[in-house]
This record gives structure tokens, sequence and C-alpha cells, in this order.
């Protein structure tokens, strides 16, 4: 009862098509059948976060959905942050200098939660910043240093409009 | 852990969605709708649900009707695929107002993103915010089944322990908020922020232009196997009293005496006195909340 199906999605704006069984999560399809390592699997039932992506520009649980939900939807990983250069993003030198991460498995989910954020509330304020941080799980940091690198980012995002 | 295998099918209708439960069904599978999933992914995931066959009503996000909140005539409708997200976000007159701001309550903005409130109300978990909250406002949920149409009062939906008046074979299509109450608050106790409520409350208070309560609803989830109204409580609201920390007090009082909570202490203290003390301190709070709302 594996009941392939063919599937048609575009990570980070490149179009892709897989065979995938129904049970396969978005989260797997995007490490195993697509070798984009950086969306990482910490629980598998949507408690960590770690594996968090922007689905159609909402942040998710990338194990919370079944690879077949996202047909013809759009899905953005940590893999497309950095700039052609391979730079970091302004979000990912933030983390660097706020020490926001330590070993820094859950830093991709946080990343693209902070991203998904930020696109709705540019202006949020550090209480909503850290109430939307809540979702996600780190061991290292304890999360002080995180609110403080989204923080900075939307700041001078703010000041560079 | 991963879920068992099954098979996929995607609903490109409500009657192809009630086609597929129903063709899936005769030919001995045992189909389950999937909406955001939030609630049956993770149930997947432990093994805890195993269905045969998935029925995906995501390709009905195209229907505007599914996606759409609409308030006339004192009545709040939303389509079965409007997601928490949507209503946190929606312009909600102050009759409904309390919707929005409950939903900082349900999960973690991924999950609010994703989950639908029609999916909720289905799912019938004790503490579901969105269960109370049909109980505080009067909510149908509209279901379509091989039979045709039919309108389900909140009053007879939970059945308890997950179970609800929705039928297998039946999908929902909308759900109304019937009772606007400019003065209503949610509250609740989890040990994390964005876990499952230990206890509950939602508190809706009729107010006179004096201020003084004429009636209103009290309801609590976490205190028996499914979401209730407490009438105890609510005849205090009824008897008429200005809305101040007294009249919380009292509300909270009859609530807190009132209720059987379940006694299954977990080794974590969460015992039935546990509970009715939780009780007492969030009706309170949800009383006071409520005083104060949309003034």
């Amino acid at each position: 009862m594996t009941d392939p199906h063919l599937l048609s999605l575009t990570v980070n704006g490149a179009e892709h098509e897989v065979v995938v069984e129904p049970r396969r999560t978005l989260a797997d399809v995007l490490r195993h059948d697509l070798r984009l390592t950086g969306t990482h699997v910490g629980c598998e039932h949507g408690v960590c976060g770690a594996c968090t992506v922007l689905l159609d520009d909402a942040p998710v649980r990338a194990c919370l959905v079944f690879a077949v939900q996202a047909e013809g939807s759009e899905v953005r990983t940590v893999e497309s942050l950095a700039g052609p250069d391979g730079g970091l993003s302004d979000l990912q030198q933030a983390f660097t200098d706020h020490h926001a991460l330590q070993c820094g498995f859950c830093t991709p989910g946080f990343l693209l939660l902070a991203e998904g954020v930020l696109a709705e509330q540019p202006d949020a304020s550090r209480e909503e910043v850290r109430e939307a941080l809540s979702a996600n799980l780190c061991r290292c940091t304890g999360y002080q240093t995180i609110v403080d690198a989204v923080c900075a980012t939307a700041r001078a995002r703010q000041e560079a409009r | 852990m991963k879920p068992a295998a099954f098979t996929y099918h995607r609903a490109h209708g409500v009657p192809d969605a009630v086609g597929l439960l129903t063709d899936l069904t005769a030919a001995g599978e045992d189909p389950k709708l999937i909406a955001g999933g939030q609630s049956l992914m993770p149930m997947m995931t432990f093994r805890l649900a195993r269905p045969s066959a998935l029925v995906d009503l995501g390709p009905l996000r195209r229907v505007p009707s599914m996606t759409a909140i609409s308030e006339s005539g004192g009545t709040l409708s939303l389509g079965a695929l409007v997601t928490h997200h949507a209503v946190e976000t929606a312009a909600l007159s102050p009759g409904f107002a309390v919707l929005a701001r409950a939903m900082r309550w349900v999960g973690h903005l991924p999950i609010r993103s994703r989950g639908t409130v029609a999916g909720s109300l289905v799912h019938g978990d004790a503490t579901a915010e969105w269960c109370l909250l049909a109980l505080l406002l009067d909510a149908e949920v509209v279901a379509e089944g091989p039979a045709g149409r039919r309108t389900i009062p909140a009053g007879e939906l939970f059945h308890g322990f997950y179970a609800t008046a929705v039928d297998p074979d039946e999908v929902v299509v909308e759900v109304r908020f019937t009772r606007p109450a400019p003065h209503a608050a949610l509250t609740e106790f989890a040990r994390r922020h964005g876990d499952f409520a230990i206890v509950d409350a939602a508190v809706a208070l009729d107010l006179d232009e004096d201020g003084r309560t004429s009636g209103g609803r009290v309801v609590l989830g976490g205190v028996a196997p499914a979401p209730v109204r407490v009438p105890e409580a609510e005849e205090v609201l009824a008897a008429g009293a200005p809305a101040d920390d007294a009249l919380a007090a009292a509300v909270a009082d009859a609530a807190a005496g009132a209720i059987d909570p379940p006694d299954t202490d977990d080794g974590a203290g969460v015992s039935a006195a546990y509970r009715r003390r939780l009780t007492r301190t969030l009706v309170a709070d949800a009383c006071r909340q409520a005083s104060g709302a949309a003034r």
C-alpha cells in the first residue's frame, strides 16, 4: 500500500518533481529526496520547531505536513537565505553577532520562523518577537540572544527602508 | 516515528469529499479527512491514529467560501478551512473580538498558520480553545453528508473523549457563531505556553448600561471528558451584580464548587483538587478580563 504520488512543488525558487509515498513528510522529502539537509528534524511530532520552513510564506512545521499536501506550493528553506555569493543573510549575520546559536541544530528552524514573523510584522515589538519565537525549542542559548538577534534585524531592516 | 502507510485522495469539492469518504468506507477502508493536520498528524506519528486512507481537503482552499470570514446580522461565519491565524489577524467586530484575542493560546504561530477552526472542533479535545469558544458564542457546525446538509449546535457537538456529533462520512463546510459577546475573555493554564491547557476557562458577561450583569456564560475545559458550560456559575451572572472583583470571586467559587474534575494524578500534582483550584483562579481572571474587554 505504498500508493506512490507524483508531486510537483517549488523549493527556493526551483521547481521539483518527486515520486513520494503519501506518508512521507515535507521534512523528509526536503532532506532525503531533494537533499536539502539544512532543514533539521528534531521531535517529528510538532513540538520542537527545528524543521520549520516557509510554506507559501507562512512558517509551518515541515514534520506536520505530508509532502503530498504541498502539491503546487512554494517552500522556502534555510538554503535560500544566503546571498548569491554564499555570504550570510542579515538575519544569519545577526545570529552570529549576538551569539544566538551554539550547537546550531535548532538554528534553521529559528531563522525561517523569524523570517516568517518579520515578513508579516516588520515592526514586531520585543514582546511579540518573544511570543512568536516561543514556538521553537533551543537547548543551548537560553533564547535571550535569539530574541536579541531577531529584534536587531527587525530594527536594521526598518531603518534601511 | 513515521506514520503508518495510507492511501491519499485529494478532494476537489465538498460533494467529492463526501463521495470519497462513502466509497472508501464501502471498500472496507478506514478513511479520515485531513485539513491542516495539526492534530491528526501528531496522532499519526505516534500511531495513535492509523487511518488506511486520507481524504485531503487542501484543494478546497481554492473555493472562496471555504476560507471566508464574514459577519452579518450578529452572526460570524467561518468557512471550514479558515485557519486559527486567519482569525487572529481578522478585523472582527467587538462582539466576536474575543475569538481573535483567544488565538494566542492556540499552540504556536506555525500551528496556527496551518490548523483550522473546523478541524479543531471536529477533533473535539476537551481543552481545545475552539471547543470552549463554540459553547461560549453558541456556535453551529454545518456538516454535509450523503443525505445532505445539517446544522449541529455546539451544545450537541461534544460527546467527550475526542468524539463529536459529526459523523465519519460528513464534511464540515462552515462554522457559525451566533451569540456576539463584546464582554468576553478566555484564559488558561499550561506548564509551558502553547501546550495543551490543564484547565481553560471562557467567560462572557451580558452587561447593562450600569455595568451590572444580566446573564452570561461560563465555559470550562479540562474538568470533564468534554468542554462544559457551568450552569451554577451562570446563575450567579444571571442574578445581576456589578461586574467587579466580588462578582468574579462569586462566579469562580460557584464554578469550582460545581465541577467534578477527573482525579487522575499524573504524579506531577494534577489532581482533582488542583484542577478545582485552577478553575477558581482562571474563572475569576476571565471574569475580570471580560468586564474590561471592549469597554
